[in-house]
């Protein structure tokens, strides 16, 4: 799965506006994942800060 | 605030505020909802408008409209300058006053504005939008409304909520760093765009010169460039454009933000619902330019919607004024740009350099932007038939 790293995040929405299920709620200055995700990661490639990143897998 | 309005618009950008501005001079109840603590800020934007299109609307006014530039210069990878001097002016604006003015004329008009007021979801009711959720300083509640329009910006969500597929794809997004700098290397009479893979792939990087040592520059690059994980980020390009054309630059602001360049939704109306502007993703496909036509939406959209008002109809059906209205003209154009948009970002940077050389060689003086669109692509006649048409 994904995650923000809200230091680097710049509020821009481009994530939200690639987001296939539409679950990235952004609000002025808070940011979050909701559940959903189908793990796209088109919100990691687009980040112009790369502040989304994905988890390590574990087995 | 009250209960009901006929008409509910998401988003205080240039798209909503005008779609406000034109719902209310048509006499609908108007509320204007924004996330944001303010309106115009902070300002993810090139800010630069070509003058034809905002004369339909404003006469510039140096308050907001800083620049007006003739000359634009387009250099390729090798760092060949093919200068345009072109009729028509390119106007930079500064948003934060220009967006503040918009929000006051429909203020004027009657629409009430609110900032600060989140909108989490739609109310549906029989298939038909008929209000929205919303959250003010932790409180949520519900507004009611016969009309949503969505002008939310490229993180669009209330088409979504609505059963409007809306998410960009990833060959159609660019993403975008800009900063406002301040350098005495600014050429405040010329407006600069810089093509190649290695500055910015599938995109360009702009340099819009706000006045006397004061310049809007950003970087874009098309999604598709973006999936490798050692890829550089458009701030990586950003920086390196800086350090090599401008290194005494302070830098003001810098923001990040997405331009959806896209050939336009197929649908932007449902029962009750119209989606303007970014949402929507009316855009130049090739320059990402979105303000004039987001306020030609919003135009549209508020006129349709104040007719809905009258007649009391707000079904699918009788919405369908705005995209038909909207179809013929802006959306057809951007049609056409996108089938450009296809070959022009495909060109590789020998193509580039070899497209700019045959420009400086055969006809340096008196090039058009028309010129530059026919000759770049004249190995693509059906393409050349639209840029022909598209700048008239």
């Amino acid at each position: 799965m994904v995650y923000i790293i809200e230091d680097k995040c710049d509020y821009c929405g481009i994530c939200v506006s690639v987001c296939p299920p539409n679950v990235i709620e952004l609000k002025e200055n808070n940011i979050k994942i909701l559940e959903g995700c189908t793990d796209c990661k088109l919100c990691v490639y687009v980040c112009p800060y790369k502040a989304v990143k994905e988890n390590e897998r574990r087995i | 605030m009250k209960e009901e309005y006929d008409v509910i618009i998401v988003g205080g950008g240039p798209g909503g505020t005008t779609a406000a501005y034109y719902a209310a001079s048509g006499g609908a109840k108007v509320l204007l909802l924004e996330k944001k603590r303010d309106i115009g800020f902070p300002v993810r934007c090139a800010e630069g408008v070509g003058e034809a299109g905002l004369k339909e609307f404003l006469n510039p006014d140096p308050k907001w409209a800083v620049n007006k530039i003739n000359t634009y210069r387009l250099i390729a990878p090798d760092g060949n300058i093919v200068t345009v001097k072109n009729k028509e002016a390119g106007y930079i604006l500064n948003r934060r006053v220009f967006d503040y003015m918009l929000a006051e004329r429909a203020s004027e008009m009657g629409a009430e504005i609110l900032t600060r007021m989140y909108v989490n979801g739609i109310i549906i009711n029989d298939r038909t939008v008929s209000g929205v959720r919303c959250e003010y300083l932790g409180k949520k509640f519900s507004i009611r409304s016969n009309i949503v329009i969505g002008a939310d910006g490229v993180e669009s969500r209330v088409g979504r909520w609505c059963g409007i597929k809306t998410n960009i794809k990833l060959r159609d997004i660019e993403t975008c760093v800009q900063a406002t700098i301040s350098s005495k290397k600014i050429e405040s009479d010329k407006i600069d765009f810089y093509f190649g893979k290695k500055i910015a792939p599938g995109g360009y990087v702009w340099v819009f010169p706000k006045g006397k040592n004061l310049a809007n520059v950003g970087v874009g690059i098309a999604g598709i460039y973006t999936k490798n994980p050692e890829r550089k980020s458009p701030l990586d390009y950003l920086n390196e454009f800086l350090n090599k054309h401008y290194p005494d630059a302070s830098i003001l602001t810098r923001l990040a933000g997405g331009v959806p360049c896209a050939e336009g939704l197929k649908r932007i109306v449902a029962d009750g619902l119209m989606l303007v502007g970014d949402a929507a993703h009316q855009a130049n496909p090739v320059t990402g330019g979105g303000i004039v036509n987001a306020m030609k939406a919003g135009r549209i959209a508020g006129k349709v919607a104040a007719e809905a008002v009258l007649k009391q109809d707000f079904s699918e059906k009788m919405l369908r004024e705005y995209p038909k209205q909207w179809n013929n003209t802006v959306g057809e154009i951007n049609k056409k740009f996108y089938r450009m948009k296809k070959v022009i970002f495909g060109f590789s940077d020998k193509s580039l350099n070899a497209i700019a050389k045959s420009f400086n060689e055969t006809s340096p003086e008196n090039l058009t932007i028309k010129d530059i669109f026919v000759g770049a692509l004249k190995k693509h006649p059906p393409l050349v038939i639209d840029a022909l048409k598209v700048f008239k």
